[in-house]
């Protein structure tokens, strides 16, 4: 089974904030990492390779050179291959040519599975997994929450839903993204280590993946961002000073129903 | 012009480096004294505010629109249901939608798609809606990527609406995504805020970065215009007995509902509320509940109230509760008008999913906790006092 999993190198978005009185972005200091869902989306597709005993584990990343780290760290933790989609061309892109860049390379590879985290915590969207699916005109299963059987015609998966777990059975080759649920990332081993650091990493461009320059980056996107800005602070809370447990109970219940809550 | 050009004056820039720090997306650098920009940039226009020296311009492409956009009208609702019934969020974009389809003076059009909808179709009609088109076939009973995202793309292909506005639900956002790649339009995701611009455009405002930073969108040379909306920010429209308008009931061609995926079974989560994402109240707990069995209290204080049970990563990773009820980053972003924050000390992960809560209550140990930070309401003490205590003088 050739899995392809789709990652993201995303800033540590605890740490970005825009300085309210300066309005201009703290970015000092930021981590580049992993997009946290997308390590589950990694450590899926080692085990499903695992498990089947056969095939390879390919991830890919659109993005500048230095998601180079993203892609070694993914080999240190059982991944047998990397690319990288890097070029001039495919910056400024939103999820529309993002989905379809990393579609058009895909279709150049082999692959009966392809795996990518339920969204990236930078832009949220959780749509590049979807349009990747429709791009290359494969079904999709969004937030899958675990993998019950995979062969190469199809899978039974679980998926989460708002009110309960959808079972969902899938022809391959599908889409597939998924949820912290799906299981627990392991941490790399000192050989894995080894091996990621002198593993090469394939880098293609633009021309490489025949995209057509017209439809990718900034120029092939739909949306574009008008504005940014810092969102309001909350103001200011109470703390309620009590003697006794029943006191300050009885305080907090009547403000609460004061601001009819309930 | 067919590019867009983001232009530094070298006579004008300072080389103060404000705009370097400005720029969310690490596109300006500094070099030789000088602010200059790189492929990252995406002309957002972010520095060009930043700048005190007026150094910075921003020339926009004329990239013109390769469809007629004039052809497209009316604002379009997605109608999500599930076991047939209608989901809240669709109530509370018919009330935005309404607003938005009154500042263009343009129809507003509910479609739903499922089987045996004709009683919630008509219902519908009571709410200041023009029109609501019913495809109804039982391959749409269920949702399905596939054909949910056919149906939608050919519909709107061929009526050509100017806005699509949809839950930013699990269902809403995994199909409208294909709906967005199929039409060859813009889509933009959980937005908390929308309105027309003078353009006659839909300004979509979504918060970005885990919700430190928030961005507006514009989709101004595709149609339709489509976005999912984060539930529980706008508000429900009310009955008024609607419009006079009619149900639309339509099937779909056989084309269109091929599925490669198949629902075979639904396991519904068991106990109390636990859509957190729909709850009115929700109380947390988090590591300082301390044990499993804390979780009950924190269950029977939500039952009192009416509410759901939320829970921070910590008490979700020690086992204590399932992943379901998992609030912030790696969780979902939850606004409720009441949070109660049980045990929780309010790391920046957890916050995220939280903050824009209308009111929120912190109970910890730790006066320094940084959720009294962001609490309306904050009591420093021994949760296992104070918890019972509130459920004795709520219950009375």
């Amino acid at each position: 089974m050739n899995i392809l999993v789709c990652i993201k190198q995303v800033p540590d978005t605890t740490e970005v904030r825009i300085n309210p009185e300066t309005n201009t972005l703290i970015r000092d200091g930021v981590d580049s990492i992993i997009n946290p869902f997308d390590t589950y989306a990694i450590e899926e597709a080692v085990r499903i390779r695992e498990r089947v005993g056969a095939g390879k584990v390919t991830v890919i990343s659109m993005g500048p050179p230095q998601v180079e780290s993203a892609l070694r760290e993914a080999l240190s933790v059982g991944v047998d291959e990397a690319i990288l989609l890097s070029d001039r061309a495919f910056a400024g892109a939103d999820t529309w040519a993002t989905s379809l860049t990393l579609a058009t390379a895909l279709k150049t590879l082999e692959f009966d599975l392809v795996l990518c985290g339920k969204q990236a915590i930078d832009g949220d969207t959780a749509q590049v997994g979807p349009g990747i699916a429709c791009h290359l005109d494969l079904p999709q299963v969004c937030y899958v929450s675990k993998v019950r059987e995979i062969s190469k015609e199809k899978a039974v998966v679980e998926r989460m839903m708002e009110d309960g777990t959808e079972v969902v059975e899938v022809q391959m080759p599908a889409v597939f993204t998924v949820v912290k649920d799906i299981n627990e990332p392991r941490l790399p081993s000192l050989k894995g280590k080894m091996k990621a650091k002198k593993a090469e990493i394939k880098t293609l461009s633009a021309a490489d993946i025949k995209a057509n320059v017209e439809e990718i980056g900034l120029k092939g996107s739909p949306t574009s961002v008008n504005k940014i800005f810092s969102p309001p602070r909350r103001s200011g809370g109470e703390m309620l000073e009590y003697e006794t447990a029943p006191e300050v109970a009885k305080n907090l219940v009547g403000k609460l129903k004061e601001m009819q809550l309930f | 012009m067919s590019e867009n050009k983001l232009i530094i004056s070298k006579e004008k820039c300072v080389g103060c480096g404000v705009c370097v720090k400005t720029c969310p997306f690490g596109a300006l650098q500094m070099e030789a004294r000088l602010a200059v920009v790189t492929d990252s940039c995406t002309f957002c226009g972010a520095c060009v505010d930043s700048c005190k020296f007026g150094a910075i311009t921003l020339q926009r492409a004329e990239k013109g629109a390769k469809k007629d956009l004039s052809q497209y009208k009316g604002v379009w609702v997605f109608g999500e249901q599930i076991d047939g019934k209608i989901q809240s969020v669709v109530i509370e974009l018919i009330g935005k939608g309404r607003e938005l389809a009154d500042k263009l003076g343009e129809p507003l059009t509910v479609a739903v798609l499922g089987h045996n909808m004709d009683d919630a179709c008509r219902e519908l009609l009571q709410y200041p809606v023009d029109k609501v088109i019913q495809v109804d076939t039982p391959e749409l009973a269920d949702y399905a990527s596939e054909p949910y995202a056919a149906v939608v793309s050919d519909l709107v292909e061929k009526r050509k609406p100017s806005i699509v506005l949809a839950g930013a639900t699990s269902i809403g956002r995994s199909f409208l995504a294909r709906v967005a790649v199929a039409v060859q339009t813009g889509l933009t995701a959980d937005c908390t805020g929308l309105d027309i611009t003078e353009g006659r455009l839909l300004l979509q405002t979504r918060p970005a970065f885990g919700g430190n930073i928030m961005a507006s969108i514009l989709c101004q040379y595709h149609r339709p215009q489509m976005a999912t909306v984060r539930h529980k920010v706008m508000t429900e429209a009310q009955k008024d007995g609607g419009r006079g308008g009619a149900v639309e009931k339509i099937g779909a061609d056989a084309s269109l509902l091929k599925s490669r995926t198949k629902r075979v079974d639904f396991l519904k989560e068991v106990g109390e509320k636990i859509n957190i994402v729909e709850a009115d109240i929700i109380v947390s707990g988090g590591r300082g509940v301390g044990r499993p069995e804390g979780f009950e209290m924190i269950g029977k204080l939500a039952k009192a109230l009416g509410g759901a049970v939320g829970a921070s990563r910590a008490a979700v990773d020690a086992g204590w509760i399932p992943y379901s009820h998992q609030v912030g980053q790696t969780g979902k972003t939850v606004k409720p008008k009441l949070y109660i924050a049980c045990g929780i000390s309010g790391a920046v992960q957890h916050l995220v999913g939280m903050n824009s809560s209308d009111v929120i209550v912190a109970i910890n140990k730790d006066k320094d906790a940084p959720i009294f930070e962001v609490a309306t309401f904050g009591i420093v003490g021994d949760l296992f006092e104070i918890i019972p205590a509130l459920i004795k003088e709520i219950e009375g």
